[in-house]
């Protein structure tokens, strides 16, 4: 087990190279000119040249992009150029406000997602069912923000519940994370009912029932939990999603998160902060990916087998 | 058909295109009868289509310079009323008027959105499926690291490094979907030479070309085209998320996302501005999702439970 977490581990350096290198090269390619970015309009030529050969900016790329990632290696990710504070510092002010978002919709999307799916299962065809898959439908098709704006109004503006901007009780959260989690949320009821409706016809359903299983643990314990493994790797590839809503949540919301500092970064084409601020945002999607890779062994003991197997086979040769 | 490839080579052509010409005919036809018979397919495309020509025959009823850009400070904020359906904004500009032409750009930068993310995931797809090995590993783990990165964060640097004009966002956006449209081309593709009927037709002495343009696309488009819908409804929320937060289209041009930027502000007095354009986006995205959803199931009913 740990040494597929490790070679997993092993295997998230080559995706953080390869969005290190797109993200710095996109930024790095395009026109403008950092030395002015900094120095302002009003310098002396001399001054720009100097600067940016200070900067090493007349290298060449490849040679700059390799100086990045050694440099980032180091925990070095460069300095903002506008605010001239090192990009790292003002990362880690700002990512656990984001993180705490996208955790806390996830949550939510999955303490409510699964038993509505798995009920509209249950109750194929009914009211019930129509409802939960109407709920999802509209919530695929609402912007996330859009949804937030209608939030506020109804729960800050007109019922005055809860507060519509700011971080500063747990109370802050609720609105950004429920809006947040629409999409998850949607995609999560629909991926539950589907499986749990394909689980429900197998033969060990019929059996558990034909033994007089309790209808409760046949669906819990049963066929719960044979379809969870779809409904997990959705949770993992939507971290991704939640991230990048979050992102645009913030600016509805006023969190000083990274979405935010991303926002402003770009207008202000402050390249050092955008690039680590999308790779961050990268590197943690794809450690959530690995995280959940990881609970699916826990979860589906055919994988664990399969792994103990080779492992074993290994072990025998 | 195998009768058809013994024959000699005059006759062989004529009937094998026959046969073809039948089949493609009835299945096309075979979905839309089942497509027809989804109720909620169909609602979704009535839908779909009716604000298709609200929104193209705008020029016919509707004043863009006057209604949708002119400010007119004189009739700021004016409730819904008879002569301003949807009210008027801070500026005096009548929002029916730009839902209508925000309804435009929207469309055109999905649709357009489209035509990028799906040559380019053919390409790469179909090459990944077909010359599977070094080709295929090469190309999927490329498009691994382009998913590391979650999709609008995607469209977000490449807009910050392109400039945010309207070329520009179609390209971002078409860029940052490539990696799904070729995950999706070449997993319909594999699905399709594995089948018998390619082994068959390789077999009879078919052409590369022929078996591709005849048995393997025609056989692929469904789950492509499924994936199209859905890719034409996210793109349209992901404009709008874009000039949300100040990176896509900007004033004074209308569209949904930066309508709803600006109604945020006016959001405790006039929430009436914020509602419009959300249902615009709403109805265009749903009515999308649930063509999508029928197509999916009337191309392959076993899907449907």
């Amino acid at each position: 087990m740990v040494k597929y977490i490790i070679k997993r581990l092993f295997l998230i350096i080559p995706v953080i190279l390869g969005v290190s290198f797109i993200i710095f090269s996109i930024m790095n390619l395009t026109p403008g000119d950092p030395a002015i970015m900094i120095l302002g309009e009003g310098a002396k030529p001399e001054q720009y040249a100097a600067l940016r050969e200070q900067m090493g900016l007349n290298d060449p790329f490849f040679i700059r992009y390799l100086r990045y990632v050694l440099d980032a290696v180091k925990g070095d990710f460069g300095k903002s150029y506008r605010t001239n504070i090192p990009v790292l510092q003002e990362i880690a002010t700002r990512l656990p406000y984001t993180l705490k978002l996208a955790v806390s919709s996830e949550l939510i999307a999955i303490f409510f997602g699964l038993p509505i799916g798995v009920l509209s299962a249950v109750k194929q065809y009914t009211k019930t069912d129509n409802i939960a898959l109407g709920t999802s439908l509209l919530l695929t098709s609402m912007p996330s923000f859009w949804f937030a704006m209608m939030l506020i109004l109804l729960f800050s503006l007109k019922l005055r519940l809860l507060p519509s901007l700011g971080i500063d009780t747990w109370k802050h959260y609720i609105l950004p994370a429920i809006a947040t989690s629409s999409s998850t949320l949607a995609s999560l009821i629909r991926m539950t009912r589907s499986t749990m409706l394909e689980v429900i016809r197998q033969d060990y359903i019929r059996t558990a029932r034909a033994k007089g299983a309790p209808e409760r643990k046949v669906v819990f314990g049963h066929a719960l939990r044979n379809a969870l493994l779809p409904v997990v790797t959705i949770i993992g590839v939507n971290f991704g999603i939640s991230l990048g809503g979050a992102i645009v949540i913030e600016q509805v919301f006023a969190i000083p998160g990274l979405g935010q500092l991303m926002v402003n970064s770009i207008r202000a084409k402050d390249t050092p902060m955008v690039v680590a601020a999308v790779l961050f945002a990268a590197i943690i999607a794809s450690i959530i990916n690995l995280i959940v890779d990881i609970f699916y062994t826990y979860i589906d003991p055919r994988l664990k087998s399969q792994y103990t197997t080779i492992k074993a086979k290994k072990v025998t040769s | 058909m195998t009768n058809a490839k013994v024959n000699a080579p005059g006759e062989k052509s004529n009937v094998s295109v026959k046969i073809h010409q039948f089949k493609k005919k009835s299945q096309f036809k075979a979905v839309w009868m089942r497509f027809k018979k989804n109720r909620l397919g169909m609602f979704g495309l009535i839908v779909f289509l009716l604000m298709i020509t609200v929104v193209l025959g705008a020029d016919l009823y509707l004043d863009y310079e006057n209604q949708a850009i002119a400010q007119q400070l004189s009739v700021r904020f004016k409730p819904p009323s008879a002569e301003h359906l949807l009210g008027t904004d801070q500026f005096g500009r009548d929002v029916f008027a730009r839902v209508v032409y925000g309804g435009r750009i929207s469309m055109f930068v999905g649709m357009a959105t489209i035509v990028v993310s799906l040559t380019a995931g053919a390409i790469i797809g179909s090459c990944a499926a077909y010359y599977g090995g070094k080709v295929d590993n090469i190309l999927m783990r490329i498009m691994d690291v382009f998913l590391a990165i979650p999709n609008i964060l995607m469209a977000i640097t490449l807009v910050a490094a392109l400039g945010s004009s309207i070329f520009n966002l179609i390209l971002a956006m078409g860029i940052s979907q490539i990696p799904r449209m070729s995950r999706i081309v070449r997993s319909s593709v594999l699905s399709v030479i594995g089948q018998e009927y390619i082994e068959a037709a390789k077999a009879c002495g078919t052409g590369d070309v022929r078996i591709i343009f005849r048995h393997i696309l025609p056989n692929a488009m469904g789950p492509i085209l499924v994936q199209v819908t859905q890719t034409v409804a996210r793109s349209i929320i992901t404009i709008s998320s874009l000039s949300f937060i100040g990176l896509g289209i900007s004033e004074p041009t209308p569209e949904w996302g930066s309508m709803l930027s600006e109604a945020k502000s006016q959001l405790r007095y006039y929430p009436y501005l914020a509602v419009a354009p959300g249902i615009a986006i709403v109805m265009t995205v749903m009515s999308l999702t649930l063509v999508g959803d029928g197509l999916r199931d009337a191309l392959d009913p076993r899907l449907k439970n």
